[in-house]
Parts: structure tokens; C-alpha cells; sequence
């Protein structure tokens, strides 16, 4: 149980990096509190799993320092760091018994057999898995076998951080569900540390206090999952988090305020920032945007059915607008007006939020 | 909706029935022609039963050399199969080594058979060979084409160069197989290097362990080019495995009937082990 700090850290695969470029991980600073639940969300090859593997001790990073309370574990080995982790695809011994898979960690570490029985059967019991103890792990269905991986990082209850590297690729649909509400139950029972990867927004919102979205090697931003959607730090942000995600429209500044298309938008950022001549946009998720007696002019152009609502996709010249409408709400035939929430509509500058720069 | 019934898509499978008819089915069967008939030539055959199967049955000559055959199949599976691993579990996973290693272990297996029997018999004479020099220098009385000791001793020493690389080979393909979480999830749990080879390479390697073990089997009892060419199966017969007698039972007598039952149990004999040691492998599997 330790809280972790990562200071200035920074990774790359090349033996002798020079630019940027090389780095899989650019220069990057976080806090994780010890007990929180800690989704890393983004797209494949973001470097999510290189952070993991950093965290874990897999990977040595060419820079900074990684802090386990006010321990340096940068250099230290897995075993050292005494973390868990759960792999893509399950990683199960084929031979053993399901029992002798999850006292396998507790075996090596030289535990007595009685402490061993008694927090194995703990741990079978609280996975579901107790009427399988005795059966070869090569036998159980996906979703056991990635049980089994949890649990053995679940047997150690000293462990500082569970590690879950996208552990539902390779599970039904119909059993993620399931599987993801067990983890959220375990988390609130256990509240050890723990992080999940993953480039599903859905799993990482239902599953996380705090989201660290990345992109290119980059965190663009760390926040409740309503912070994310509220009020994204990065264009990538919303488009990435949300469905559809957040419209982004040019913009320009006349006398301090921001005009799309013809038309002043009220924003809830940013006006007294001085510009340093960076491209501008406008932000607004579809769920803030509305139809109007008058605002922006735009065409509709498709609609589509999503159940309570009905997404409409509009066009203001060539620019596309998504926008939510309930289920029962009017839409225009042809032309209309669109009016954004202030209060949820922000200005980017080069895709970063105007006004506060991490 | 009708199906179209055509049946003409077999007269495509005939190329193969006739490939298999002339090289496996006719040959097989004129062993069996000869293995129950007896003839003194000009085409002329008389009904003969189990008569040549008999006799080879109760032939001493058989029951030596298929003794000898025994203990040369085991010795061989023994050193080699362990050694093959051992080497594939030594080998570099990358790097510019990998490639020198793979070439090194593939040279034994690109030189013709023939041609190993005699690099070791050289390479053993007692008197100029470099093998059979060194030892008698070294004060070890060796000579293979007198001591019974010797000659096996060389004639396993070569099969094990020639051989080994197979193993290692087969075992070195699948460890890279092996995924990466494996080891990883390994130096999680604190396993220890023991313990990552019994529980998760050896369990991985079983397949590939299994076709290794089948092959090597197969070639090594039906071993006859190096060990002709290296000790014609002597001194004396001590060296004779089941191969050799057949040859010279059936060019050297000319008697083609026995040496026709001959063959037809060699070969039964060669499927029956490899059918016994592959089910009771895959049985484990199944439960």
C-alpha cells in the first residue's frame, strides 16, 4: 500500500534518443493516491502500456524517478516494487490447478501452507471461483482464466498497486459487463490502488475515479470522468471521450469575443487571454447544443435514431455540428438555428484550452 | 431449391490416389507378396502362410539386433532430447547472435548422411583421425573397428552431432512462441528460474517436445547410411541394428521372403511405439 508519484518521467524504446520523436513517453509528472481507482485511457499506441509497464518495473525508464511513498523504485525489479498486474490475454500456469495457480505467488514468496489455504479460499470465494479450486486452469472459459490472473495478484495483501492491462479484449460481450461491475465491487472492498488500462472510454468512465486521458505519448489530461466531459483541457479530449464527441469549429476573435460563421458565441473561457497567434477553435459537445429561433444557420442533414435521443447531424457551410435531441423533441425539416450553452462551450487554442496551459 | 448433384469433382482427387497408389500402396503390397509366398525365380510363386514370419520371429539374429536396436533408440532419445533443450533453452531470444546460432545448429543437418558416416570414420580412426588420436594420447585405449565399447561409443556420439540440432531446433521455435505476459506474469508472482521452466516453458514446449521425441524415434530405429558407412555394423555384429540386417537379409541372402516379413514387422513394430507414445501423450492432454 503506497501512494506513487511519477517525477519527470520519460521513456524511450531507442538506446540513444534524441528528439521527441524517439520518446514513447513524453516528459511527464502524476500523483496517484493510494487506494484510488485509475483508468489510463487512449488509443492504441498512445504510450498507456509503456506507463504501466514503467509503473510495474517490466520496463526501466531512460528518465525520472517513479516513487512508491518516498521510496525511489525507478531501478527496482517487479518482485521489489510488490505490485500485480493483469495481462491482455490471461496468463495462466496450464498445468496447475486452479487452487495451485493462486497460491502459486504466495508459494514463491516462501508463505506457510496454512496462510496459503486460508487467503486462497478467501480469494476464490470473493472471484466466484470456489467451486472451481480443484479443476486445471486450462480448462475454465476466458473470463475464469483472467480471474484467476486477478486473483493471483489479489492473494498478496500487501501488494501496492493492481495493474489491468485492457484485461477485457478477449472476454464476451455480454460478460464484460459483469466482469467490470465485479472489479468496480472489489475496488470499493479491498481499496487497494489500482490502474486500468484501456482505449474503451466506457470502461474507463464506469470503472475510475480520475481518467488520465493520453495521446501520443502524452497526457493531455487527468480528471474525474465529469471533468472530462465537461470540460475538456484538449480538443482530442472531446473527440475522443463522449458519443459523438465534441464539436470543434474555427473561430475567431473580434474585439474580445469569439465569432463562428458570422455570429458571436458567448464561451465560458478565455476572453482575457492574450493571444500568441495560435490556430483558434470552439468546443461544445452535442449535448449542449440546441435548436433556436435564431443563432447559427445551418443545414440538417442526417438523423439518427439512438434510442432516447436522436443524434442530428447539421452543417453550418462545411463545417459539421452534432447535436442531441430527446426522444419527442422537433426537428426542423430543412434550415435552421442552432444556440450553444455558454457555460459548456470553451475556446482551444492549438488544441489546448485557453487559459490553462498544464 | 434443387442441389445440383456432380459428382464428376472427384476425377480431381485421381492425381493424388494414383501418387499414392505408386509410391506407398503397390510397393507395400508386393512386400506383402513376397512376405507370404515363396519363389525360386522365373516368376513362379507358391503359397507359403505365416511360414517367413514365423521364422523371423523365432530368428536369433532378429532378436539381437532388434535388442541392440532398442538400447540404441533409447541411449539416443535420452541424451539428445534433454541436450536439444538445454542448448534451445541457452540460446539467445534476439540479437545478432540469433542468426549465428540458428546457422551453426542447421549445418549438421544440411550434410548428406552418407557423408557423416565418414567425417566420423576419419575422424576416429585410433591412428590418424583426430577423435581416435587424442583419446589414445590421452592414455584411453580406443580403436572402434576392434572394441564393441568403442564402436557404439562412436556410433551414439554421432548420431548425437548429427541429431541434436533437430531438437534444438524444434525446442528453440517453440520458446520464442512463448508470450511475453508469461515471463512477465512469472517475474510478478516471484517465480523463480526453476520454477518458470517447469510450469511454463516445459508445459508450452509439449507439443513441440512431442514431435521431437516421435521423429528422432523414427529416424534413429530405422538408422542405416552413418552407421554402414562407419562400422558396416561391426565388430563383429555388435553394431548390426535392425536396418543393416534387413539389407543383408534380403541383398546379401537373397532371401526375399523372410526379408519381406522381415520388413513388415520393422515396419509394424515403428508404428506401434510411435501410435503407443502419441496417445498416451495426448491422453494427458484430454483430461
Amino acid at each position: 500500500m503506497a501512494k506513487i508519484t511519477l517525477q519527470n518521467l520519460r521513456h524511450s524504446y531507442l538506446p540513444d534518443p534524441r528528439s521527441d520523436e524517439d520518446y514513447a513517453l513524453q516528459r511527464m509528472s502524476l500523483e496517484l493516491a493510494d487506494g484510488g481507482a485509475y483508468a489510463l485511457l487512449g488509443p492504441s499506441g498512445c504510450g498507456k502500456t509503456t506507463l504501466l509497464n514503467l509503473i510495474s518495473g517490466l520496463l526501466i525508464p531512460t528518465e525520472g524517478k517513479i516513487l512508491f511513498d518516498d521510496r525511489d523504485v525507478a531501478h527496482s525489479t517487479p518482485e521489489q516494487r510488490n505490485i500485480a498486474q493483469v495481462f491482455q490475454f490471461p496468463v495462466i500456469y496450464d498445468t496447475m490447478t486452479v487452487y495451485d495457480n493462486l497460491a502459486f505467488p504466495l508459494r514463491n514468496r516462501g508463505v506457510g501452507e496454512a496462510d496459503v489455504d486460508k487467503r486462497v479460499r478467501e480469494i476464490g470465494e470473493m472471484l466466484d471461483l470456489s467451486r472451481t479450486l480443484t479443476k486445471r486452469a486450462s480448462n475454465l472459459t476466458a473470463d475464469g482464466k483472467q480471474k484467476i490472473s486477478l486473483g493471483r495478484g489479489l492473494v498478496r495483501s500487501d501488494v501496492n498497486v493492481i495493474m489491468f492491462d485492457e484485461p477485457l479484449t478477449v472476454i464476451d460481450p455480454h460478460l464484460k459487463w459483469q466482469l467490470r461491475s465485479k472489479l468496480k465491487e472489489l475496488h470499493q472492498r479491498i481499496r487497494r490502488t489500482m490502474i486500468y488500462v484501456t482505449h474503451d472510454q466506457t470502461e474507463a468512465l464506469t470503472f475510475a475515479d480520475q481518467v488520465v486521458v493520453m495521446n501520443n505519448g502524452q497526457v493531455v489530461q487527468t480528471g474525474t470522468p465529469v471533468d472530462l466531459f465537461e470540460r475538456p483541457m484538449h480538443t482530442f479530449v472531446g473527440h475522443f471521450i463522449g458519443s459523438p464527441g465534441m464539436n470543434v469549429l474555427p473561430c475567431e476573435m473580434k474585439s474580445g469575443k469569439a465569432s463562428f460563421a458570422g455570429q458571436f458565441v458567448a464561451t465560458a473561457n478565455g476572453l482575457d487571454h492574450k493571444s500568441s497567434g495560435g490556430k483558434l477553435e470552439l468546443g461544445v459537445r452535442p449535448e449542449f447544443v440546441k435548436f433556436a429561433k435564431d443563432g447559427i444557420p445551418v443545414d440538417v442533414v442526417k438523423v439518427a435514431d439512438a434510442g432516447r435521443f436522436r443524434i442530428v447531424e447539421t452543417r453550418a457551410g462545411t463545417h459539421r455540428i452534432n447535436l442531441l435531441v430527446p426522444e419527442g423533441g422537433a426537428i426542423p425539416e430543412d434550415k435552421a438555428h442552432l444556440a450553444f450553452d455558454p457555460s459548456h462551450t470553451q475556446i482551444y487554442e492549438n488544441g489546448w484550452i485557453v487559459g490553462t496551459r498544464p | 431449391m434443387n442441389k445440383t448433384v456432380n459428382q464428376r469433382a472427384w476425377f480431381l482427387v485421381i492425381p493424388v490416389f494414383a501418387l499414392v497408389a505408386f509410391n506407398a500402396l503397390i510397393p507395400l503390397m508386393t512386400v506383402v507378396n513376397y512376405s507370404i509366398q515363396e519363389t525360386f525365380g522365373n516368376n513362379v510363386f507358391f503359397w507359403s502362410g505365416t511360414t517367413w514370419f514365423r521364422q523371423i520371429l523365432h530368428d536369433t539374429q532378429f532378436h539381437d539386433s532388434l535388442l541392440r536396436q532398442i538400447i540404441f533408440t533409447s541411449v539416443v532419445l535420452l541424451i539428445e532430447i534433454p541436450l536439444g533443450l538445454v542448448i534451445a533453452l541457452c540460446m539467445p531470444r534476439r540479437g545478432p547472435w540469433v542468426s549465428v546460432c540458428l546457422v551453426l545448429m542447421s549445418l549438421p543437418l544440411l550434410i548428406p548422411w552418407n557423408v557423416v558416416g565418414s567425417m566420423w570414420n576419419i575422424m576416429a580412426l585410433p591412428d590418424i583421425g583426430l577423435l581416435g588420436k587424442a583419446l589414445n594420447a590421452l592414455g584411453i585405449p580406443y580403436n572402434y573397428t576392434r572394441q564393441p565399447m568403442a564402436a557404439w561409443f562412436t556410433v551414439i556420439l554421432m548420431d548425437i552431432w548429427h541429431w541434436t540440432s533437430l531438437v534444438v531446433l524444434l525446442c528453440y521455435a517453440g520458446l520464442v512462441s512463448i508470450p511475453d505476459a508469461y515471463y512477465q506474469a512469472a517475474k510478478i508472482d516471484g517465480a523463480r528460474p526453476w520454477a518458470v521452466f517447469r510450469y511454463i516453458q516445459l508445459p508450452k514446449l509439449k507439443h513441440v517436445l512431442t514431435i521431437a521425441i516421435l521423429l528422432r524415434f523414427m529416424d534413429s530405429f530405422m538408422i542405416y547410411t552413418e552407421v554402414i558407412v562407419l562400422t558396416g555394423g561391426g565388430p563383429g555384429s555388435t553394431t548390426k541394428f535392425l536396418s543393416i540386417d534387413l539389407v543383408q537379409k534380403a541383398l546379401g541372402g537373397f532371401d526375399l521372403g523372410p526379408a519381406a516379413a522381415f520388413s513388415i514387422i520393422y515396419f509394424l513394430i515403428i508404428l506401434f511405439l510411435s501410435w503407443l507414445f502419441y496417445t498416451l501423450t495426448m491422453r494427458g492432454e484430454a483430461n
